[in-house]
């Protein structure tokens, strides 16, 4: 009884403890001034967003757009000797850790939504994108309907497996849903005949079917099952340094510099395998790009639910 | 498709593999001197006669011993940076950074473990030697010090090691949260080049390696410590 | 603090984010006991192996104890559901892949039930070979065979010695099962981290689970004692100093 006694004490403990909600956090200017490090978060393989290249480094069209952002801060804080430091983060654990303080902005292929935007805060679009599914070519998978009673993979924490799911509800299909995560895990599920489709955004499918092994084993399919506008992530309630990131967006968006990163990245060969993705900006991007704005989609997955 | 292996990714990652070999050493030793030391204070806190410092400790280390470490991890990495907010009132307490993060989970985690280890090994020590300390005229503290743990901690050497060793295993369990350690890097490599059969049989052998090796000096060692008690 | 949450609608499945506890509790506890099934009687025997005086038996069953102790558990999960199914011949990975129902949770109860095992061999082994060696003299006196002193007298002997440190083989059992969540278990600690990020409720998701971990473990913790003073050997466990 003793134990249990003691048990309990430390869990009441804990819980007044923590129990705290969270604080108001202000200033992550002031915190890079105070530590002279901007974090940012970047992810392992979201191609051609934020990648780990040939020699592990991470790369990619949000990083080079959030080094742009770096470039303001160091003009701000008047510190051009201000160091960049990465902090590697999933799907799972990108917000949370954002949130925590452990990073000050995020770079990926972050979906803006209504609801994340309870939690985070979210720069100007810099991506229009949406859910399609990336399956074998010989597994004859033509629409999401022939995923009836199969294994489909997700990567944890993304809308694209909220929006399966949503359809798999609305739909019964019973599929067999697999969590995995990180999207080089979930395509692996796919490549390794595990699963037979993968839910994500299409073009990080482009980006991994082009740096899979056989590229022309996989067909990207299906019509768009939600609406996912990408943006920079970062801490709420902190308008001096949104304002900051919002300009540098804005500003990469009016010079036409933007064109130059996009054609780097979507029009060009990318490391590690030098393979040109192709693919053409989009009319969403380009009024994106002509409006800058933060809206997020609705909790239907769609920009207007 | 795994037809044919192709073990040179091995050779072609392994600087980066190096680096996450360094995050799990550094975690593995600092985790553990931390862990030794907090564990020291808690096991005297247990061994205490008042309920009022021996409760608190019995309780985190029930706590702590109850939880799986992954769940543990999750806590640590998720909500400790709200925690270190509400304390300091600093709101980047926190900007610790990965590693730091690690360190401070792994610390409190193997401090409950090494616990139980050092108040059995204090407990092992007679209690004529705490009775003849005090009748030389040394104090609490004094007595503790240079007589009881010295003993006591030549006694628990080995399975602080074997603790230790467990801890070493144990900090692969990173990759939950995405952290580069050996086992992250591994599978980072192997995820991006689709090479999960060789980099996973890799990682295996060379923690195998590790923590056999270490075991086996760890042996010799308590051969030798016991012959010397004899 | 708003433990309400559980209440709620769950975002898919029917049901409230309770029933997504439930059913990670579910999956704890059978991945937890099938494993403990594996566990048990894979490490019995290899304990046994490792005390008898044949090498041929011994060596194997230490190699095998090496092998399992000294590789992390998350790298074992690893090989048994990435590397097996590419090692084996085609058709038969495929069919771990795909054929095998529930292929996470088989391919868990496996990884955990065999490396447990190696932890339960050692335990066996030390009971056995705490019993005083005069014991199996004797019995080998009075003319039984090998295979009948295990059976009659250290193998009884020998599992009510352990039963304390079995208990906590399968507490670490029951907490190592969270690992399973790498493969795509849908256990507990995967079940509270799914609810933290669709309601964004950590503290309170995570609390849950810490008082449903703790709460079994008591309860095990509470039943092993009960069976442990029911077996006791009068005069034999006080003789070990406990």
């Amino acid at each position: 009884m003793k134990r249990i006694a003691s048990l309990v004490a430390a869990l009441i403990a804990g819980v007044t403890f923590t129990g705290a909600s969270v604080a108001q956090d202000g200033g992550t200017l002031k915190k890079i001034r105070d530590t002279g490090v901007v974090k940012i978060g970047n992810r392992d393989a979201s191609i051609p967003f934020s990648y780990l290249d040939d020699k592990q480094q991470p790369v990619g069209y949000g990083v080079d757009i959030c080094l742009k952002v770096v470039d303001a801060i160091k003009a701000n804080l008047k510190m051009p000797n201000l160091k960049v430091e990465f902090v590697p983060v999933t799907s799972q654990t990108r917000i949370p850790v954002l949130t925590g303080g452990n990073i000050d902005l995020e770079c990926g292929s972050t979906t803006n939504s209504v609801e994340r935007q309870k939690q985070v805060a979210f720069a100007p679009t810099y991506f229009v994108t949406g859910t399609k599914i990336i399956v074998k070519k010989d597994a004859g998978i033509k629409g999401y309907d022939d995923l009836k009673g199969k294994a489909v993979v997700f990567t944890q924490g993304t809308t694209n497996e909220r929006a399966m799911k949503a359809y798999n509800d609305e739909k019964k299909l019973g599929i067999n849903f697999i969590p995995a995560k990180d999207h080089a895990e979930s395509f692996l599920a796919v490549e390794t005949g595990r699963a037979v489709a993968f839910p994500m955004d299409d073009i990080i499918l482009y980006g991994l079917k082009a740096n899979a092994r056989n590229p022309d084993d996989f067909l990207v399919v299906g019509e768009f099952l939600s609406d996912d506008p990408y943006g920079i992530m970062m801490r709420r309630d902190d308008t001096e340094f949104k304002k900051l990131v919002d300009g540098v967006v804005a500003g990469l968006y009016k010079s036409g510099e933007i064109n130059k990163i996009y054609a780097k990245w979507f029009q060009s060969k990318i490391p590690p395998k030098g393979v040109n993705l192709g693919f053409a900006m989009s009319d969403a991007l380009k009024e994106a790009i002509k409006n800058p704005n933060d809206t997020g989609v609705g909790p239907c997955g769609r920009m207007k639910c | 498709m795994f037809s044919q292996f192709d073990f040179d990714v091995i050779q072609r990652s392994l600087p980066f593999l190096w680096q996450g070999m360094l995050f799990s050493l550094g975690l593995t030793l600092l985790a553990m001197v931390g862990g030794i030391v907090l564990g020291t204070v808690l096991a005297l806190m247990r061994l205490s006669p008042y309920k009022i410092i021996s409760m608190p400790a019995g309780g985190y280390v029930n706590l702590l011993r109850a939880t799986p470490l992954i769940l543990v991890i999750f806590w640590f990495y998720f909500l400790l940076p709200i925690l270190m907010k509400k304390i300091t009132g600093n709101p980047y307490a926190t900007g610790l950074g990965p590693f730091y993060s690690a360190l401070i989970t792994f610390t409190l985690f193997e401090a409950a473990y090494y616990c139980e280890i050092i108040r059995a090994g204090i407990q092992s020590v007679p209690r004529g030697q705490v009775g003849a300390a005090y009748a030389l005229g040394l104090t609490y503290p004094q007595a503790m010090a240079q007589v009881v743990l010295p003993q006591a901690f030549r006694n628990m050497i080995p399975i602080l090691l074997t603790q230790s060793i467990i801890l070493f295993q144990d900090t692969s369990l990173v990759y939950v949260v995405g952290l580069t350690d050996f086992m992250g890097a591994a599978a980072k490599t192997a995820q991006r080049d689709g090479r999960l059969v060789e980099m996973y049989l890799f990682a295996a052998l060379v923690y195998f390696m590790l923590c056999f090796g270490a075991s086996y000096v760890v042996k010799r060692l308590q051969a030798r410590y016991n012959v010397g008690r004899i | 603090m708003d433990f309400s949450v559980f209440l709620q609608p769950a975002f898919s499945g029917g049901g409230v984010y309770l029933d997504w506890i439930y059913s990670g509790i579910k999956w704890t506890l059978l991945v937890s006991i099938l494993a403990w099934i594996i566990a048990f009687s894979v490490g019995s025997v290899l304990g046994v192996l490792r005390t008898t005086p044949l090498a041929w038996l011994r060596v194997p069953a230490t190699i095998y104890v090496e092998v399992f102790r000294n590789v992390p558990l998350l790298v074992q999960m690893f090989i048994w559901y990435f590397v097996l199914p590419e090692l084996v011949p085609k058709d038969f990975g495929k069919w771990l892949k795909t054929g095998l129902p529930m292929p996470e949770f088989t391919n868990a109860v496996l990884c955990l039930g065999f490396y447990t095992a190696s932890r339960v061999a050692e335990q066996v082994r030390s009971g056995i070979q705490s019993i005083p060696r005069g014991q199996t003299a004797a019995a080998l006196a009075m003319g039984l065979t090998l295979p009948q002193v295990y059976r009659h007298v250290l193998l009884p002997m020998g599992y009510r010695i352990i039963i304390p440190p079995l208990t906590s083989e399968f507490l670490n059992i029951f907490k190592n099962s969270s690992i399973a969540l790498t493969i795509g278990v849908l256990e507990l600690t995967a079940q509270a981290r799914q609810i933290s990020e669709y309601t964004f409720k950590t503290f309170e998701a995570f609390t849950l689970a810490t008082v449903v971990y703790i709460i079994i473990t008591l309860t095990v913790v509470f039943i092993m004692r009960r069976l442990e003073a029911r077996v006791r050997v009068p005069g034999y466990i006080g003789m070990q100093g406990k």
